[in-house]
């Protein structure tokens, strides 16, 4: 148990001819009529960093799933390291060498580090025993592999980084050669990208078989030997990484040609819409989640907010869009005080004019088992779409629908349909169409991409760059850095709550704004930032 | 687990809303003929009576519409604070109140008032009464947090004690024995639908307790489909109870909302005691509310929440109470409380084990229907 994964190697395996790892033979698997995985073919070298890359629905995670036993295949073989096997659970697929780190982390956040690692593999009824093993277990680790974590340190108390650090520990304690990383990088910074992506390479080093999945193409170009395209539940195409490039990649996934950089046109800021100054809020039990927070936004330009997920910017939209009491501070909005005393409610900021398109769709900005023509009232249902009587009109309703739907492109989009039966990209294009279709002053935008497969990405990004040209003041907050940086005209970081610093576009350097995401300190030469910075 | 039989495709909607309580509500008679046959009665026969019952005896028909009117109140009450995700048990509570707010208002104003005007009294009286007695839970559940199922049960108590005490007090009819008030004067009733039809020339209509407030009922059920499905107050009730979250973004007051919809719900309790105090009775009487409170639960969850299935939840409700009086009447084995177990089966099927043959159903449609081809062909 207590063995790394190094000195389990087998002997051989490094300088005999391509040896295969995991080997897939039309796999399916069907969920009632929607084939999420069709004839699956992969064949996974022993040794190698492999990423699969697909849209969001595309069936990466089925995939994942079968491989790791927590579903079923309907038909077709699985060789592991040359055996056919047939893994029924993540027990079997543990004991077959097979390891996995979930999308969202599977720890104790009140247990120390030790007792995550401990956890299944406690031995004997007394704890001692586990605990002196396990300890050793992570020193191992640590001289072997550079993963350094303090075995006392709670897990709920650890940055993201370290956490998944822990998980990696975690599934590659059992002695495994074949570790599945789901999405790994969706809550790192790009510097702890970089030492995750560390990691990986002196794992590969040491023999271990590395499957990636992501939706990134920088990643899969930063780090992968070969990659697999995943369509539609289908493999598209295997290529060596060194023979590909982003756009080929992205043409697969998508099947047709694709915009990957925004036409993004100089912006021309008008007249100040929204000027926040020492803004502050606190979470229900009491914590303060925003601090002494100010900026300006002017019509007419697109302010980033950049940040790690949970450093205070839903906090900060949710406050922006009356959703969220303010604390400390206040807002001037288009005119309008708002402070505690002067609190104003989300129907409030919708009259005055801004419009909010939230960051989660499936708990706010949708009502999932209402109908899309229901959906695009949502919040604007006492206004002029649903009429002047005492009953809603029906068909002004479904006419104003029936318009977004042809607009905004949503496919197999038809106003009777109910949300939760739509892709998760045109969810977000139905709530983009509300909101877009609102003509506010002012936007606040929140993750306007997250889930959303390539095609629907471009649309999108096109849509806020025509609203911002039509004089719209626009809000973005991401924490995808590239969006952030493609799409801004200025680039504000938050961290903990507070801002650390402003950068112009055009000076965004990812690195530095790296930097500032995870608390470091902003140069000089930016003023919002002075004495500003906290540390994690 | 399962991996041989797959996920089941989805039901189609027409299955959903009319085959899959036909086959509940028939696997509830089946298992009752079981429960008749090992009394050693002959189930055919019996369930033969119950069916006819309610329908072909002179009167019967009348009956079974009057105890209908109960349950569609009752069961609307339920329906629409379930909209919102609220769930009403206080029915009972605010039948009582509806009940005693009617009581209160004929003896103070007695026969002075004509028809015309007292009769639209009544009704908003027990509409009023129904739904204050739902607002305070209401309010406690809107802002001071506290579970409505909770309130609204001791408040079920609370109306039970007053009516107790008020009818065992100022309000019982003086020199009688028994809880209860005064006869209504004529101006303040709402006719029996014999009396009408009589009056109207057809004479051979037999009498029974149906009155007027049948017609209320109706209505009821017609308001409260526009108040859900047309209304913007319905979509922001519809909207919290489906999503609060997204309802408060959309600018929607959840708590403001909260107590309307309460208000709602216990009016339209409230209004039961049209039926039972203003028609049928023309009195206040004790536990006049005989329950029906409780069993628009039921009703509501066998209708699916929509005025067309509490209705016809109603009317087989109300067949089952008159067919119970008869199968009491014709057997000597097989007491009144058969009915209740039907009920109690029915609710089973319906209600727990709703989806217990979902499955099977979609699956065996499946194979039969032609299968549409699937637009997109991926899991998108």
């Amino acid at each position: 148990m207590t063995q790394p994964v190094g000195s389990a190697q087998q002997a051989g395996g490094a300088h005999s001819a391509p040896r295969l790892a995991l080997e897939l033979e039309k796999i399916s698997k069907s969920f009632g009529p929607v084939r999420a995985n069709r004839d699956i073919d992969l064949q996974v070298e022993s040794g190698t960093i492999h990423g699969i890359i697909g849209e969001n629905g595309a069936g990466k995670s089925t995939l994942m799933k079968i491989l790791y036993g927590m579903q079923g295949a309907d038909s077709g073989r699985m060789l592991v390291n040359g055996k056919d096997e047939d893994i029924r659970s993540s027990a079997d697929a543990i004991a077959k060498g097979i390891g996995m780190v979930h999308q969202h982390f599977m720890l104790v956040p009140t247990f120390s580090v030790l007792e995550n690692v401990m956890l299944g593999t406690e031995g004997g009824a007394l704890l001692a025993d586990g605990r002196t093993a396990t300890r050793k277990l992570l020193a191992e680790f640590a001289e072997h592999y550079g993963m350094r974590v303090d075995p006392d340190a709670l897990v709920g108390s650890l940055p993201v980084g370290i956490r998944q650090r822990v998980e990696i520990i975690k599934a590659l304690k059992g002695g495994a050669k074949i570790l599945i990383l789901d999405e790994p990088t969706g809550v790192l910074t790009p510097q702890e990208t970089e030492g995750l992506f560390d990691i990986l390479r002196v794992l590969k080093a040491d023999g271990v078989t590395i499957l990636l999945i992501t939706h990134k193409l920088d990643e899969i170009m930063a780090i992968t030997d070969r990659v697999s395209v995943m369509r539609r539940g289908e493999m598209v195409g295997h290529r060596d990484t060194k023979d590909t490039n982003p756009q080929e990649l992205a043409e697969l996934m998508v099947g047709r040609k694709v915009l990957l950089q925004v036409d993004h046109t100089p912006a021309n800021p008008q007249e100040l819409r929204l000027t926040v100054d020492g803004l502050g809020a606190r979470s229900k039990a009491g914590h303060q989640v925003l601090q002494d927070i100010s900026f300006e936004l002017r019509a007419g330009e697109i302010l980033g907010v950049a940040g790690v997920s949970g450093n205070g910017q839903s906090e900060l939209m949710e406050t922006l869009a009356g959703m969220r009491a303010v604390g400390e501070g206040g807002f001037d909005l288009l005119g309008h005080r708002v402070d505690a005393r002067n609190p104003k409610g989300p129907d409030a900021m919708r009259d005055l004019g801004l419009a909010h398109i939230p960051e989660d769709r499936h708990h706010h900005g949708l009502i999932l088992s209402f109908q899309v023509q229901e959906n695009v009232i949502l919040g604007y249902h006492h206004g002029p779409l649903t009429g002047q009587g005492l009953l809603m009109d029906r068909d002004k309703i479904r006419q104003h629908s029936e318009r977004l739907i042809e607009e905004f492109d949503v496919r197999n989009g038809r106003s009777n349909v109910l949300a939760k039966h739509l892709s998760g990209g045109n969810q977000q294009k139905v709530v983009i169409a509300r909101e877009v279709d609102a003509v506010p002053k002012v936007l606040i935008v929140g993750q306007p991409t997250r889930g959303v497969d390539v095609g629907a990405i471009e649309f999108i990004h096109k849509q806020l760059i025509a609203l911002r040209d039509r004089g719209c003041a626009i809000l973005l907050i991401s924490v995808e850095l590239e969006e952030i940086m493609s799409l801004s005209d200025r680039i504000i970081v938050m961290n903990a709550g507070r801002l650390v610093g402003e950068v112009a576009r055009g000076q965004a350097d990812e690195n530095e704004l790296g930097l500032m995401m995870g608390g470091g300190r902003a140069k000089p030469k930016v003023p919002a930032a002075q004495g500003e910075a906290s540390h994690v | 687990m399962f991996k041989s039989l797959g996920t089941p495709p989805p039901l189609p909607r027409w299955a959903e809303v009319l085959l899959l309580p036909l086959i509940n509500i028939a696997v509830a008679f089946l298992a009752c003929a079981v429960v008749i046959w090992a009394l050693g009665e002959n189930p055919r026969e019996v369930l033969w009576t119950l069916f006819q019952g309610p329908f072909l005896y002179p009167g019967n028909l009348g009956y079974t519409l009057y105890y209908a009117t109960n349950f569609i109140f009752t069961g609307l009450a339920v329906a629409v604070a379930f909209h919102a995700k609220l769930f009403n048990i206080g029915g009972e509570g605010q039948v009582t109140l509806g009940g005693l707010g009617v009581g209160l208002l004929v003896m103070s104003l007695g026969p002075t008032l004509p028809a015309i005007l007292m009769v639209p009294m009544v009704i908003l009286v027990s509409a009023a009464f129904g739904a204050l007695w739902a607002l305070i839970p209401g309010y406690l559940q809107a802002y001071r947090g506290s579970h409505i199922v909770i309130t609204t049960i001791m408040f079920n108590f609370i109306a039970s004690a007053i009516m107790v005490s008020l009818l065992s007090g100022p309000m019982m009819q003086p020199g009688q024995m028994s809880p209860q008030t005064p006869p209504f004067p004529s101006n303040a009733v709402l006719h029996k639908t014999h009396d009408v039809l009589h009056w109207l020339g057809f004479d051979q209509v037999a009498n029974s307790p149906m009155n007027l407030s049948f017609f209320v009922a109706l209505l009821a059920l017609v308001g409260t489909w526009m108040l859900i499905w047309r209304t913007r107050l319905g979509y922001e009730i519809r909207g919290i109870g489906n999503n609060p979250d997204a309802a408060h973004y959309a600018g929607i007051r959840v708590p403001r909302i909260v107590l309307l919809t309460m208000a709602i719900s216990g009016a339209l309790a409230g209004m039961m005691a049209l039926n039972e105090v203003a028609g049928a009775q023309q009195r206040v009487i004790l536990n006049f509310s005989g329950q029906y409170g409780f069993v628009g639960i039921a009703v509501a969850l066998i209708g699916r929440n929509h005025p067309v299935g509490i209705l016809l939840a109603s009317l087989l409700f109300g067949a089952l109470y008159q067919g119970g009086t008869e199968i009491d009447f014709n057997y000597q084995s097989i007491t009144r409380e058969m009915v209740t177990l039907i009920q109690g089966l029915i609710i089973l099927f319906s209600g727990a084990l709703y989806y217990m043959f979902d499955p099977w159903l979609a699956r065996i449609l499946a194979l039969i229907l032609p299968r549409k081809a699937n637009p997109e062909g991926g899991p998108s």
